[in-house]
């Protein structure tokens, strides 16, 4: 029994099948690689995760409970947490403002209503994002603009603040799209690290197959909304279905 | 000091010493010069400005912090004033219930008008608040004329069945508001040579209530209910995937700014003890944009500096009228002054709004931040005078 239990989901837009049938397994504390072509429903299967999206049929469990029909909040704070294909920060706030807002909803809920306490006299909030900056390698960043970050370092900040939420299951959508190579493999260093130090599942969906087969513990291949094959990295390279849907055109 | 860092000491005492010392700093013209008709330092006038102070502050709470434009504010005024009056009628001529009244029913009408609207964002919301204040004007109007007292406006009257007091003074007129038995429109009035300065209870009652609810604000901006808001203006969606319910953050934000409209109305019918409908209608929830905008939206002093503004300009501006510009340019020949007579003159007088218009452009366009845009880069510059001429190297950011 995995720690996220998808069983028969469908997802239709209009006349497209979406997604149809999907089962998925994710075990605990290992990293699970969805890939798939173009198309294939990659995104769709994790914005139903996520509480964006409602699948049609079939359920999602998460540690034993169903996550359907929550807001995406109510599903985040169940503990998954999301990372998007363009980095979601706040922008206008500094990095250190960034990463304590995790760290208030990780400690007081989806709701507190602290309204003349000063942000400063927060101490063990201020401690614990420090702390996570220190891990990112970004504590020299914590008075800069977020917004003026490197792509690279909006990753990563987005990924601490993702951590930050101590999450059981971390969702990565594409992380290292539209990256430099040396970002890349500094991302696939930071999550290898990650997922070596703590005591945390990642999903990850990812077109760049460099980065899936360095990070993968199983994969999950989708083709067309359907689950191809599900097996350990080396079974997928040598795989013919595999590579007749999608590395084939790519090698 | 009082949980404060130094910079917003450095503010508060500033919005005191700018609110305490103001029958001086408004009144610089003797009183029998050309240019008295400049001094705004006249009670009424004083008045206003605290008030629409509170509320741009109110206002700046939702819209500076959330980014969600309310265009439905002066309906929370409006009923601040109604409730204020109907307290004056039925309990007593005390403007400590009344206001404590406004604050309470504005806050219950914000809670309605809030849930409702905060189910849309950007303009769906923006049009929800104006249709909300335009059904409130509406019925204020018309159908709610029992309570309301329709377009004549609720009054005191002779026979008001006071709990708390008299229906009338001995001599048989209607009581004045007043603060346990101070009255708000005693004023003392100190001459010194060509000048007279007022000095006016309810002023001195509105200034000390700003002071307070300025200070309010400044702990609710920097307080983690404050970062959660700015975080709700930043980024919705990583609010939502970071577990946090954005909808009652909103909602608060919500009530707290309509309940300062509702204590910004209060206060307006505790110096003179009225209310009509007009004062919900859509051009005065219009004008506390213009003056957040104006003063710099998200700053915690803009809002105060662009009611002072505007309230200048309406009042003052307004006053100019054609005799007075031929007395300005008497001394030069008669082509010459009836020439700029005529082209001064579409600009101030009634046609004030023009030239508060072309100043509401010129903000929009070259100061994004407002006028306190400005005094930073003012600031900057002779920083960067005294350094030596050096170009200064910071960017402008609102001052917080």
């Amino acid at each position: 029994m995995g720690i996220l239990e998808v069983k028969g989901v469908n997802k239709r837009f209009g006349g497209l099948q979406a997604l149809g049938d999907v089962n998925l397994s994710v075990k605990e504390n290992s990293v699970h690689a969805i890939i798939g072509p173009n198309g294939a429903g990659k995104s769709t299967l994790l914005n139903c995760l996520v509480g964006k999206l409602i699948p049609d049929t079939g359920s999602v469990m998460f540690d034993g409970q169903s996550v359907l029909g929550r807001a995406p909040y109510e599903i985040n704070q169940m503990g998954i947490s999301r990372v998007f294909q363009t980095p979601e920060i706040f922008g206008e706030l500094s990095v250190m403002e960034n990463m304590m807002i995790p760290c208030f909803a990780k400690r007081d809920g989806a709701f507190e209503m602290n309204a003349i306490g000063s942000v400063l006299s927060q101490k063990d909030i201020i401690v614990k994002a420090e702390e996570m900056l220190k891990d990112m390698n970004m504590a020299d960043k914590r008075h800069m603009n977020a917004a003026s970050l490197s792509r690279g370092d909006k990753r990563r900040l987005e990924i601490g603040m993702c951590l930050s939420q101590e999450p059981r299951l971390l969702l990565l959508d594409e992380p290292t799209a539209g990256m430099a190579r040396a970002d890349t493999n500094n991302t696939i260093d930071l999550l290898k690290q990650i997922s070596d130090e703590r005591d945390i599942t990642i999903a990850i969906i990812e077109h760049d197959m460099h980065v899936v087969f360095s990070l993968a513990d199983r994969i999950t291949v989708l083709a067309q909304g359907t689950p191809l094959v599900e097996d350990e990295p080396q079974n997928i390279r040598g795989n013919p279905k595999v590579r007749e849907a999608y590395l084939g055109e790519s090698g | 000091m009082l949980g404060m860092n130094k910079n917003d000491t450095t503010m508060l005492l500033l919005v005191a010493a700018l609110t305490m010392l103001a029958p001086f700093i408004l009144n610089p013209f003797p009183t029998d010069s050309g240019l008295a008709q400049f001094n705004a330092g006249y009670p009424d006038l004083m008045q206003r400005f605290v008030i629409f102070g509170i509320f741009a502050i109110g206002f700046n709470i939702l819209f500076g912090l959330t980014g969600y434009l309310s265009f439905g504010h002066a309906a929370f005024l409006g009923v601040g004033s109604y409730s204020a009056v109907w307290m004056f009628k039925l309990l007593a001529m005390n403007v400590i219930p009344a206001i404590l009244l406004s604050v309470v029913m504005a806050g219950v009408f914000a809670l309605l008008i809030g849930y409702v609207s905060l189910r849309r964002s950007g303009i769906y919301f923006s049009i929800l608040t104006l249709a909300f204040a335009q059904m409130s004007f509406n019925l204020a109007y018309s159908v709610l004329t029992p309570i309301t007292n329709g377009e004549t406006g609720l009054q005191l009257s002779l026979d008001d069945p006071r709990v708390l007091g008299v229906s009338q003074t001995a001599d048989g007129s209607i009581p004045v508001t007043n603060l346990f038995g101070l009255e708000m429109r005693s004023t003392f009035e100190m001459v010194v040579g060509p000048w007279a300065f007022q000095f006016n209870a309810g002023y001195y009652l509105c200034a000390l209530i700003l002071l307070a609810v300025f200070y309010l604000s400044i702990r609710i901006f920097r307080s983690p209910f404050g970062l959660m808001l700015k975080a709700v203006k930043s980024n919705q969606q990583r609010m939502n995937y970071t577990g946090l319910n954005t909808r009652p953050y909103t909602l608060a934000a919500f009530v707290i700014s309509g309940m300062y409209a509702g204590l910004a109305g209060g206060l307006l019918a505790s110096m003179d003890p009225l209310a009509g409908a007009e004062r919900m209608q859509w051009t005065a929830s219009g004008e506390v944009v213009l003056m957040t905008i104006l003063g710099g939206a998200g700053t915690l002093i803009g809002p105060v500096l662009g009611a002072g503004f505007i309230k200048y300009f309406e009042n003052i501006f307004s006053k100019i009228n054609e005799s007075v510009l031929h007395s300005w340019f008497g001394a030069l020949p008669d082509g010459l002054e009836d020439l700029l007579v005529t082209m001064v003159y579409p600009f101030v007088g009634k046609g004030w709004h023009m030239t508060l218009g072309i100043l509401f452009v010129l903000v929009v366009v070259f100061l994004p931040g407002g006028l306190v845009e400005g005094g930073q880069r003012v600031t900057a510059w002779i920083r960067s005078k005294k350094a030596g001429g050096n170009k200064p190297t910071s960017t402008t950011e609102p001052a917080e």
